[in-house]
């Protein structure tokens, strides 16, 4: 049997209702406007397998990380807390500071490589089993589910008219779906603002008006983009879905549709001889398009709303084993592979190529790079601004002295003292401080300091200095953790 | 925009804004009455490019129309409410003088009873207080180290405030008085009196010796019966004169420094003759600009920093009618400055 392309749509004439692909659900063409297609509502049924646990599996992990994390106590703080207005952002031990904001392009640039390098190896991982959009819209669908039943009870609740039932159901369902809404937005906030506080504020209807903003603002976009839009979202706002095309390569690992397998497709009875008759594996049962959260025909080919979820997997390889035909007529697969109707590890031998090969490399670059930067973060924050108004003046002894204001952060979560000194020219010397500084848990503190230098030890005009801002210890020793820094600054003789 | 307006002016401004939303209105209004009826298909233009793309004359959309339209009715209410048609200054009265004006009373709403807690503390007092000292240093910093220093150890004609050195006085109501009134201390150009460039250098180490540092003993001895021309300022002692901020000679503290062509440069020429020029020897008076409660706080802070003397009774404060007299400026307030204290 010859295989059988199906072809990419490419044509000039307007579609007609003929030549249109088959899209479940759609009004018909003269109700429809050129640009924008009319969305139905999806109904995806209900669907259990390999997959499906899998899916349900990182529900679980994602949302147990999300709504647990800000209940998490690290010494008498809160181990995750962004702290807007005292500009401290607290991740387990490490206090970031503004001047830390490197970090956080570096974790972008980290989610951006390892995105292109494992949608590159196998496709829209993200999106089917760990995106929010997916797993809120399973756990609204499960509601849903329980509460209006499964598919064709939803289809048929939805034609029906206004009924007690009908609206009990409906305001059962809304208000479940508003509860989990507001759960959502309140976790969201508990990140920047210590999660008991909020509770027990929450609780009295004595949140600050901004937190209030932003847990109904969180609450109504979970509620909206999880209750109502849900596939529209993937469809149509999330990028991802469009530059798929210039992520995936012909040997991306994708839920594919085997058409040398499955075509021509028809309904058969289960003893039949079906080869004989001439049909492919395919029983044309459609539940590949019922379960599909986005309401699409795998059997098309790869598209750009597939979102990689694998539950047209799990549904047809059901259907596979009632029919005792083998599984995986719809199963991961790469485009050559179905072409070559090549085994797994050709597949495999085939994700070593070139262009994963650098993602990976690049990814480790820089991950390395990073947590080489974090060991070796000094806790110490300083800067040194020279006094301009006052160039030099005249000390005792006819010295020179140069005026600094030194601001000192420490960014550690315990007081710390510190020595000062400078060198750069000959006999200078720190003059008029306090030593040593001690400054408090994760403050940051300004001291004015001067230095003198004999006017004959120093050469006319600026010369290049540094400041020696060393920790420690009680006894005035240099601590064991031995950081220090060094400021670069300059001294001026008239 | 509405202070230099002319008559000409404010009716070109607002004629030319009132006849362009006008006649966008009127195109607005008269470019959109092609509609089509329900179901009809529109024209093509006629224009035909690359062999077959034509296009259509639709009616312009209505979300567009209406927008627009928005748009005109909100230019033509904002301009009633606020300033924009020429000098008109709108129904609201909005400036942008009176909006800094309402920020200024916010400001005092939610700062004055933080400084009005320390104004009733005296000064002496409030210098031993962290945190008023504290906020003293942040104003300082503001307001004073541009010329004092951060550390307010002074410079090249900028006192040193740290030490125990006073020109004027370094009780709590003097160094306020410097502060509400300024001070422009002036030393007449003396060199002529003295005997010229070789009575200025011997003059000069005898005023070195004064304060014990190294000179030429056989210059100075020239120059020490001179000194008398000195004395009627600085004092027979040479400890200076605190009515007339004469600094004291004897301490090896030099607002200008201690070398030889500093010292010489201040007899032959003077200083604080001409300001203007000079730029030194003039502090400004700040009652104005700081107002008293902040000078209450800088004091406090200057005074923290240890060089400050007792407070006197508020008699000896008063009897000198000079210090008034001698600001540059005649702030309002210069009429008592021992009573902006708390005492």
């Amino acid at each position: 049997m010859t295989p059988k392309i199906i072809p990419l749509v490419v044509s000039t004439a307007p579609p007609t209702q003929a030549n249109r692909p088959h899209r479940p659900n759609s009004p018909p063409d003269d109700q429809v406007e050129a640009l924008y297609e009319v969305q139905a509502k999806v109904y995806p049924r209900a669907v259990t397998g390999w997959f499906a646990n899998w899916r349900w599996f990182f529900v679980f992990a994602t949302q147990l990380v999300y709504y647990g994390t800000p209940w998490l106590m690290w010494n008498d703080r809160q181990a995750v807390l962004f702290d807007l207005t005292a500009r401290k952002f607290y991740i387990f031990g490490i206090v970031f500071w503004p001047q830390d904001f490197i970090y956080l392009t570096v974790l972008l640039l980290i989610s951006a490589f390892s995105l292109f390098l494992f949608t590159a190896v196998a496709g829209r991982l993200w999106c089917g089993y760990t995106c929010p959009q997916t797993v809120y819209t399973e756990m609204f669908l499960w509601i849903e589910r329980k509460i209006e039943g499964d598919r064709a009870k939803r289809m048929k609740l939805d034609k029906s008219p206004l009924s007690a039932d009908k609206v009990s159901r409906k305001a059962l369902k809304h208000a479940a779906w508003i509860a989990l809404s507001l759960w959502t937005g309140f976790t969201l906030v508990a990140y920047f603002v210590p999660v008991r506080e909020l509770f027990s504020q929450a609780l009295t209807f004595a949140v600050a008006p901004w937190e209030t903003f932003w847990i109904f603002f969180y609450g109504a976009a979970t509620y909206g983009n999880a209750g109502w839009l849900r596939e529209q979202v993937c469809k149509y706002m999330c990028p991802y879905a469009r530059f798929q095309g210039a992520m995936f390569d012909r040997d991306t690992i994708e839920i594919t549709y085997d058409y040398t397998r499955g075509e021509p497709r028809g309904s058969r009875s289960k003893s039949a001889d079906y080869k004989a008759k001439g049909l492919g594996d395919c029983v044309d049962c459609n539940i590949c398009v019922q379960v599909c959260p986005t309401g699409i025909d795998i059997r098309q080919g790869q598209q750009y709303e597939c979102i990689g979820c694998g539950a047209c997997i799990d549904g047809c390889n059901q259907v596979m084993d009632k029919m005792n035909y083998p599984r995986g007529l719809i199963r991961y697969s790469t485009a050559n592979a179905l072409e070559k109707q090549a085994e797994w590890s050709e597949i495999i031998r085939r994700v070593f190529r070139p262009r994963v090969l650098i993602y990976t490399a690049l990814l480790w670059v820089i991950i390395i790079a990073t947590a080489i930067t974090l060991w070796n973060r000094a806790p110490i924050k300083a800067n040194v601004i020279r006094d301009r108004n006052i160039l030099a003046r005249e000390g005792a002894g006819e010295q020179i002295e140069n005026v600094y204001r030194l601001q000192i952060m420490n960014t550690q979560e315990k007081p710390q003292r510190f020595t000062v000194s400078a060198r750069g020219i000959d006999g200078i010397q720190v003059y008029d401080l306090r030593q040593p500084l001690e400054i408090g848990s994760a403050a940051s503190h300004m001291f004015t300091i001067s230095l003198r230098v004999n006017s004959d030890a120093a050469p006319k005009g600026i010369s290049r200095i540094e400041f020696d801002i060393t920790a420690v210890d009680k006894d005035g020793r240099v601590a064991p953790s031995e950081f220090s820094l060094n400021e670069k600054s300059s001294f001026y003789k008239p | 925009m509405t202070d230099h307006l002319t008559t000409f002016w404010h009716w070109y401004v607002a004629s030319i804004s009132i006849v362009s939303i006008l006649a966008c209105a009127l195109l607005l209004w008269t470019q959109t009455t092609n509609r089509l009826p329900k179901d009809t298909k529109a024209e093509l233009h006629g224009h035909v490019w690359d062999e077959d793309l034509a296009e259509y004359n639709n009616p312009l959309p209505n979300w567009w129309r209406w927008l627009f339209y928005i748009t005109i009715i909100f230019s033509v209410v904002y301009l009633i409410i606020y300033p924009g048609l020429g000098g008109f200054a709108g129904i609201a009265g909005w400036t942008s003088t009176g909006e800094y004006k309402e920020e200024v009373k916010q400001a005092d709403r939610e700062f004055g009873p933080i400084f009005a807690k320390y104004v009733a503390i005296d000064i002496a007092t409030l210098s031993k207080d962290p945190e008023a000292v504290a906020a003293g240093q942040r104003l300082f910093l503001n307001y004073c180290s541009q010329c004092h220093g951060s550390d307010a150890g002074g410079g090249k004609g900028f006192p040193n405030l740290r030490d125990k050195d006073w020109l004027y006085g370094g009780d709590p109501d003097t160094i306020v008085a410097t502060l509400v009134n300024g001070r422009n201390g002036v030393m007449p150009a003396l060199g002529e009196a003295i005997g010229g460039d070789q009575g200025i250098k011997e003059m000069v180490q005898y005023v070195r010796s004064l304060s014990g540092l190294k000179h030429d003993a056989t210059l100075a001895a020239a120059a020490a019966p001179k000194f008398a021309v000195c004395a009627a300022c600085h004092g027979a002692d040479s400890k200076g004169n605190r009515q007339l901020g004469a600094p004291n000679l004897t301490d090896d503290v030099w607002l200008y420094g201690s070398g030889a062509e500093e010292i010489a440069y201040t007899i032959k020429n003077g200083r604080g003759m001409n300001t203007l020029v000079e730029g030194q020897n003039a502090m400004p008076a700040q009652s104005e600009k700081l107002g008293a409660a902040k000078i209450h706080l800088l004091t406090a802070y200057v005074y923290s920093l240890g060089g400050g003397e007792p407070p006197v009774a508020v008699s000896a404060a008063e009897s000198n009618p000079v210090q008034a007299s001698t600001s540059a400026n005649n702030a309002p307030a210069a009429a008592a400055p021992a009573k902006l204290t708390g005492q």
